[in-house]
């Protein structure tokens, strides 16, 4: 503790010019009497955490240890919420103390730059819906929902454990760093603290990175929309909706969101209801039952369109239906496991984790489950939001571990119960739908014969129950529907017509479900594309400095057009791909994230590291150690192995080598053109795997040596903005504690006049 | 009374988290911001920095910054 201290003494560079009673009123609670607080541990403390900590540790001896025939999926949701409720209690709160070190006492940028507009000080429950809406999207929902063929209990510790030791701790660290550098985006903090090569580096990863999770997520709606006219029509409907939505906020009742957002949501439902009329029309079967490839250039077209359109028209409506969506989604599934509490028949350990051939995704538990579920656990995207809106928006400093790192532990919950909802249907209905098509043929006999045939214990598999279950969700069919979204949307049409209608109401529940996922993964496109489009202007403008003006339209539509192009292609790669498509590309998307994580943990080790904080240096190297080891690993195995299903450049050389025998169709690829379409496809996977680990080596290596300097030099350089007296005050977390209620009761009864005014300038 | 007491304050507590969450106090806050920016001012160089924003305006400025400053969704 004494090395500590006195390290922290010349490095962290106490601001002892800030007072915590500038006026009036405090405007931090007295350390000692918070401290005093946190340690009193009264005997009703002692028994909440006693039942907490003995919930969550019954909850997981019944998942891991007792694995009776069946699990209920009560045992999930538990273990989830008590381990993630110690994991903020006590580990966030180490964090805090020795890393972190929040300083009520400093203005935060939403104080000292406020203007009214991008920098406003912000209620924190209201911050946290706000940041939470922000992180959360289709990626917690579908990479669990791949992840499940592995059995329930990988995915289920690595999203619980992950989510405490590294997602929610890069989330925390990004987030308060960056309000500390008033609001700063994770590229200007790689060139900060790592240097030109290693900020140069992070910035191609992330763009690159942009194009393959806008192509992956785009390839699922692709997916879940293909050959079903109901899908289509209630998801293209979005569109009208949302342009009627942009129209009335612009020029009928500016400023309206509420009131516009609850109309919206009930053109939404009249949309889905319509789809199912238009299913069974005649005109739906003739004009809405599209294949892939026209699905995808219909994305592609879209996505053009929609990032060229002002802002107002489509984007912004559409994110209004889309919190809307979630919010009510999440909370509405979250109530109906808990009521419903389904039964999971589904081992704990599955064979396809150690033998690494299972069909939804290829390779063994480790490297691969840690990157098939990224969102949930760790997801590297997030560091681009914690660096975006949400440092401006902070009132107070010690808000960012209730929004940082309790916003992620969110996100992991929706997690779980994706993993809930994708375990709780028919195993082999499971397969049927996430097996490419190379491998079931894509029609029910095929299916059949090939899920029966994987040998999986207590799965007996007839045509007539996936012809059921097509005809009770609305659909031509089930088979090789993959990309996780129309499996999770099964899963909760399964779970919410226990609740509420039945049978006749599961078509309603999917479509639902697929609106849900579509709405934002399309705003996700979107809004990807601009802001890939941004960074490439930037770029381009280095050398031509035209580009830099982003208000020029040549310039403007050039650019969206070459991400646009950048994306579009992985995704035609990914819809005609003769292997399967998700199989192949989901681990490229897991891959880019978790790079992407580890060049945000990166960047925070090394401004821990200048802070001189090296005694805590190991609660950002773990899990930068451990994202580094997975998804070098795997990017690796990407590129190095011998096995076909593995390696991207095995398959290429297989493919390539038969077709200079003259064959005329290998493996899945039925003709020459499908071969030649397979040795071009993988070696463009492989180029992108190249690329990403090479970048990220460079700028993990980059961090590692600027931590070094740090140590040897005990610098105490720092990139923050200088101190600022903060002249507000506001509780830390959801509940206030004693001492921040007596606080906050004598700023309530502050007279309006004394109010000490947020000024920005 | 004191029940219907409380389910008012918790409607209203309600729709104040939906408009927070959905951005529609965003005009208020601004001028909030303003007033008190100009108070501040006006005992020192006495002039308002910026001519207030009508509501209409305010908007059409707040989605046109958002043109010019996009911000990612998450996957």
């Amino acid at each position: 503790m004494g090395a500590a201290s006195t390290m922290s003494e010349g490095t962290t560079q106490e601001p002892t010019a800030l007072k915590r009673i500038p006026h009036d009123l405090a405007v931090a609670l007295d350390p000692e009497a918070r401290d005093a607080h946190d340690r009193q541990w009264t005997p009703l403390k002692i028994i909440i955490w006693s039942v907490i900590s003995l919930l969550g540790g019954l909850s997981w001896v019944m998942l891991a240890v007792v694995r009776g025939e069946t699990v209920n999926a009560i045992w999930f949701v538990f273990a989830a919420i008590c381990t993630y409720l110690i994991g903020y209690r006590f580990y966030s709160k180490f964090i805090e103390k020795h890393i972190v070190r929040p300083d009520d006492r400093r203005a935060t940028p939403a104080e000292y730059k406020a203007d009214g507009k991008d920098f406003a000080a912000t209620d924190r429950r209201v911050l946290f819906g706000h940041h939470f809406a922000a992180i959360a999207g289709a990626g917690p929902l579908v990479g669990p929902v791949l992840a499940a063929q592995l059995g329930y209990l990988p995915g289920t510790i690595w999203i619980i454990v992950g989510v405490v030791l590294a997602g929610a701790v890069q989330d925390y660290l990004v987030l308060h760093f960056s309000m500390r550098r008033g609001g700063r985006s994770l590229g200007q903090m790689a060139r900060d603290e790592l240097g030109v090569i290693g900020g140069t580096a992070a910035l191609i990863a992330t763009l690159v990175i942009m194009v393959i999770i806008v192509a992956i997520l785009a390839l699922v709606v692709t997916n879940a929309l293909a050959e079903s006219p109901w899908g289509v029509f209630s998801v293209g409907m979005t569109i009208p909706i949302a342009l009627f939505m942009g129209c009335y906020l612009r020029f009928f009742r500016p400023g309206k969101i509420t009131e516009i957002s609850i109309i919206g949501f009930v053109l939404l439902i009249a949309a889905i209801v319509g789809g199912g009329m238009v299913n069974g029309s005649e005109w739906g079967q003739t004009y809405l039952l599209l294949d892939k490839v026209t699905i995808a250039w219909g994305i592609i077209i879209y996505g053009f369109i929609a990032a060229i359109l002002p802002v107002w028209l489509l984007l912004a409506p559409r994110d209004y239906l889309s919190t809307f969506m979630k919010i009510g989604t999440i909370g509405m599934l979250a109530v109906a496991i808990v009521i419903i509490r389904p039964e999971i028949n589904v081992p704990a350990v599955s064979g396809f984790a150690t033998t690494g051939t299972g069909p939804v995704v290829a390779g063994t538990l480790f490297p691969f489950l840690f990157v098939t579920i990224a969102c949930g656990a760790l997801s590297g995207f997030h560091a681009l939001i914690a660096s975006g809106t949400t440092p401006k928006l902070i009132q107070k400093e010690r808000q960012t571990r209730f929004i940082g790192y309790g916003g992620m532990l969110m996100e992991s919950l929706v997690a779980i119960m994706a993993l809930v909802a994708a375990l709780s249907i028919d195993r082999g209905i499971y397969f049927a739908m996430n097996a490419s098509p190379a491998l079931t043929g894509g029609t029910v006999q095929g299916a059949v014969a090939f899920v029966n045939g994987l040998g999986l214990t207590g799965v007996n598999l007839t045509p007539s129950m996936l012809t059921d279950m097509a005809t009770n969700v609305g659909e031509e069919s089930i088979v090789s529907r993959t990309g996780g979204a129309p499996t999770l949307a099964v899963g909760l049409s399964h779970i919410m017509q226990q609740l509420i209608g039945g049978t006749s109401m599961m078509s309603f529940w999917y479509h639902f479900a697929i609106m849900f996922e579509a709405l934002f993964i399309l705003t996700a496109v979107d809004a990807g594309t601009r802001v890939a489009r941004f960074m490439l202007q930037d770029s381009l403008g280095n050398f031509f400095p035209k580009f830099k003006n982003t208000s020029w339209r040549p310039g403007a539509w050039a650019a969206t057009a070459i991400m646009v192009a950048a994306w579009g292609a992985v995704l035609l790669m990914g819809v005609t791909d003769p292997l399967g498509g998700i199989n192949t590309l989901f681990p490229l998307f897991g891959i880019a994230n978790q790079l992407l994580a580890a060049i945000a943990l990166a960047v925070c080790m090394a401004i821990v590291a200048k802070r001189g904080l090296f005694k805590y240096l190991w609660v950002v190297a773990l899990p930068l150690g451990f994202a580094s080891v997975v998804t070098i690993s795997a990017s690796f195995l990407k590129i190095f192995s011998t096995t076909p299903g593995i390696g991207y450049f095995a398959q290429n050389r297989a493919f390539a080598n038969a077709l200079a025998a003259g064959e005329t169709s290998f493996g899945t690829a039925p003709n020459v053109l499908a071969m030649e379409a397979v040795v071009r496809n993988t070696m463009v996977q492989g180029v992108l795997s190249i690329i990403f680990v090479v970048l990220s080596i460079i700028v993990i290596l980059t961090a590692i040596q600027a931590t070094v300097r740090a140590y040897r030099q005990r610098s105490n350089a720092t990139s923050e903005d200088d101190a600022v007296q903060s002249q507000t005050y506001a509780p830390a977390g959801f509940i206030m504690t004693p001492p921040e209620k007596v606080l906050q009761a004598q700023w309530d009864a502050l007279p309006a006049e004394k109010k000490i005014k947020v000024t920005g300038h | 009374m004191t029940l219907w007491a409380g389910v008012r304050a918790g409607a209203r507590g309600v729709i104040w988290y939906l408009k927070g969450l959905l951005g529609e106090d965003a005009y208020e806050k601004y001028v909030a911001h303003h007033a008190a920016s100009y108070e501040t001012d006006a005992t020192g160089l006495d002039r308002a920095p910026h001519p207030l924003l009508t509501e209409r305006e305010f908007w059409r400025d707040q989605t046109d910054r958002q043109d010019k400053n996009p911000q990612g969704r998450c996957c």
